[in-house]
């Protein structure tokens, strides 16, 4: 479909992504003035504490924003999944820009005019208000002008600890290869920063005492109101939202990864436990390790998962072949080490699949990765960043193999199937139950020298949070999706771009 | 014939000022007594200290070694606000508040002081009489649209408001043309002398030393080294002075 079409068929739930967006900004600098503005000041009498202070702020703006989203997660109180550790992320990044415009603006002030003032008898009180703030003024707002646009670029990032935001379009939209998501979060976002840049810019202007006298017109005037209603509505709807987490004793939390699988199964988990009539909240596409973070820290209930993933990724085991042993050995420390505890495998597994394009294979005559071993020197590879950065993935792989490509490229895991097909990499390690494997005309290398850990899809879940429901749920689910199935659901959505709740709903009614 | 009158105003006791950095001090034992209603001019080339001195009076600089007397307490046992407060302080281009409107720089003292409004807006408007601006044109304007001559003048109302004894002028005329200088020189004698004002007044400009000093200090690397009556200092036998007198007929 084209643009407008999805405009107009998705236009709420980009309203609502938009408004997310919105109050996480406005509230974050907000914060970030509150606290900015007077630190400023301090520095400019304290010239002790200018660099140390300075110092710090420029390192938490250096500090890549998914890691300080990460790294926050675990704390108490200010962590957790959701708004409020976006929030804290944010703050720390605006401060930067304010504090230092701040100190800027009012050591800038002409010294003249300062020592007018002091030798006017003003007390130090009276020239910071009367005199150093009002013609500071213009370079401060300038600061709050700069933290605003950076925010909103940063608040894209939000999305992956679950904050909601435009950046669900984003990443959602680079997963599916979907080129009408990444635009509309991408276009949407960029409007919002235009947006802010020309307000806070009217409101510089009215603080210029150098050339013309400031008339304030009107429409300024009628502008600025607008930005402090759109404010105090903002700050107001996000601590409504936030109220939402006080019944935490009275529902499950599932999470999931960033990709449609796992979607798929914790959508599937949701709803079935919706129909039992259990509270449920959703909080997915969650990046990197954070669901099983949030699992330990209690901040969610439940995530699906594989268990080669648990056995190499998260225990550290180096990779072995055999399923039962894997699935055993798992549960139990899983239950020993975290209080957590697997379900029964649903019945299929997710591997990594070794792919090369159809024609490649059939022309070299290729089936196991043995085969193509010969070959690796000419070609180049591609891989999504876990396979990258896990012990059980390319490191553990090329060792097992002797493998040496001409060139390893990584990216995102979505895209290394287009990459392949349309001839830009030659090898890349998706996914076994990925929908488009088929339609690509992709082929998968077997294992021959069994490399790989099995990966069986199960469910993680806290021994705390496991009610009848739940545990009634989780053994009915064991055992019922084959891989065929999960690869056709997989398909429905990233291929046929269905709506992932619809998809679910149709199999939970023809599976009953 | 050095007019000395009754009570003095301002004494500078063995006064010596120094700063860490710089091996030499900036002021050396300067010694200087200023009765009421003077006009005592500090005349010097750049870095003689004359502008140091005047800072030493309004407590903006604290000696290092021996003391400033104003109104009989030392500048260290008077409270720094009320000091400043109780004297007039007019720079070289005014300094006025940008911010403000003119109305709202002059008046700033007085409402500082804590006059009631309407008092502060009359002592305003005629302040701005007395220098010259009608207050009807200028009062709401902004420094900005006013001339450098027209800056100078809310300057010097400004230091009048709070009806202050004692002014302390750094190059007040020194950003001026020299048509506009001479006019403001003048005025400003008149009305100093008409409200019997004391008055310190730095600058470089001989001329303007003459014209309205009552005495003249002159300084050179931080020591007084002439103090005569302006009849005096033309016919002193100083070198110092002699070069200075030089530039009245070869410089402008």
């Amino acid at each position: 479909m084209n643009f407008w079409q999805f405009l107009q068929q998705n236009w709420p739930e980009l309203l609502t992504l938009i408004r997310q967006h919105v109050v996480l900004v406005l509230v974050s600098i907000l914060i970030a003035v509150a606290i900015g503005v007077p630190t400023g000041i301090l520095l400019t009498r304290y010239k002790r504490f200018r660099s140390p202070v300075l110092g710090l702020a420029n390192i938490m703006q250096t500090i890549p924003s998914l890691a300080l989203f990460g790294f926050l997660i675990p704390l108490p109180f200010i962590g957790g999944i959701g708004a409020r550790t976006a929030l804290v992320a944010l703050v720390l990044y605006s401060l930067l820009p304010i504090i230092r415009n701040t100190v800027t603006g009012v050591l800038g002030v002409e010294p003249a005019t300062r020592e007018a003032a002091v030798a006017m008898g003003m007390t130090d009180g009276q020239v910071l208000r009367q005199v150093e703030l009002p013609l500071a003024m213009g370079v401060i707002v300038t600061g709050i002008r700069v933290a605003t646009v950076i925010a909103v670029g940063v608040t894209t990032i939000a999305a992956a600890v679950g904050a909601g935001g435009l950046g669900v379009y984003i990443f959602r939209g680079l997963r599916q290869y979907d080129n009408n998501l990444l635009l509309s979060g991408a276009l949407a976002a960029a409007l919002l920063a235009l947006v802010a840049d020309f307000l806070l810019g009217l409101l510089e202007q009215q603080f210029k005492f150098d050339g013309q006298p400031q008339k304030t017109n009107a429409i300024q005037k009628v502008l600025l109101g607008i930005v402090a209603v759109a404010v105090l509505l903002g700050a107001i709807a996000s601590f409504r939202t936030r109220s939402e987490s006080a019944d935490r004793a009275n529902k499950i939390v599932i999470a999931s990864k960033d990709f449609t699988e796992s979607i798929i199964l914790a959508e599937i988990a949701a709803q079935m436990l919706e129909a039992k009539g259990v509270s449920v909240e959703r909080q997915f596409e969650l990046g990197g390790n954070l669901p099983h973070e949030a699992l330990l820290n209690g901040k969610a209930d439940l995530y699906p998962e594989y268990t080669g993933t648990c056995y190499t990724a998260i225990l550290h085991h180096p990779p072995i072949g055999d399923p039962r042993k894997v699935f055993d050995q798992v549960k139990q420390e899983y239950a020993r080490d975290f209080n957590l505890d697997i379900s029964e495998p649903l019945g299929f597994e997710n591997t990594f699949a070794i792919l090369v394009r159809g024609e490649e294979a059939r022309r070299l005559k290729l089936k196991t990765i043995s085969d193509a071993t010969p070959e690796t020197p000419k070609w180049r590879a591609g891989f999504g960043q876990d396979f990258m950065s896990r012990a059980d993935g390319f490191p553990g792989f090329s060792k097992a193999y002797g493998l040496k490509f001409l060139e390893v490229r990584e990216m995102d895991l979505s895209l290394t199937y287009i990459a392949l097909s349309s001839k830009q990499v030659d090898l890349i390690a998706g996914n076994s139950t990925e929908g488009r494997i088929a339609k690509l005309d992709l082929v998968q290398l077997e294992d021959d020298r069994r490399y790989f850990p099995p990966y069986e899809a199960v469910y993680v879940v806290r021994k705390a949070a496991l009610t009848p429901e739940l545990t009634e749920m989780l053994s009915k689910l064991a055992k019922t999706i084959a891989t065929d199935e999960m690869r056709q659901l997989n398909y429905e959505v990233d291929g046929n771009k269905r709506d992932i709740r619809e998809v679910v709903k149709e199999w939970i009614a023809r599976s009953k | 014939m050095t007019t000395m009158s009754n009570k003095p105003l301002v004494q500078f006791q063995n006064v010596s000022y120094s700063i860490p950095n710089l091996p030499n001090p900036i002021i050396s034992n300067l010694s200087l007594t200023i009765g009421q209603g003077e006009t005592v001019v500090l005349l010097g080339e750049s870095g003689c200290g004359k502008t140091t001195t005047l800072k030493l009076v309004n407590r903006l600089y604290t000696p290092t070694s021996g003391a400033v007397l104003v109104e009989g307490k030392s500048t260290t046992d008077w409270d720094q606000i009320a000091l400043r407060r109780h004297i007039g302080y007019v720079i070289q281009e005014g300094g006025l508040f940008p911010h403000f409107t003119i109305a709202g720089n002059v008046g700033l003292v007085p409402s500082l002081a804590g006059w009631e409004e309407q008092k502060v807006k009359t002592r305003v408007d005629e302040l701005l009489t007395m220098v010259g601006l009608e207050p009807a044109r200028f009062a709401e304007r902004y420094p900005r649209e006013l001339s450098g001559g027209q800056r100078q003048r809310v300057g010097v109302a400004r230091a009048l408001a709070a009806d202050p004894p004692l002014l302390l002028l750094d190059e007040p005329f020194g950003a001026l043309d020299p048509m506009t200088r001479v006019s403001l020189q003048k005025e400003f004698a008149a009305l100093s002398k008409r409200l019997d004002k004391t008055a310190i007044l730095v600058t470089h400009d001989v001329r303007e030393a003459l014209l309205l000093g009552d005495r003249i200090a002159l300084m050179d690397a931080g020591e007084i080294v002439l103090l005569e009556t302006p009849k005096e200092f033309l016919a002193s036998k100083n070198q110092k002075a002699r070069a200075y007198l030089a530039t009245l007929t070869t410089g402008v």
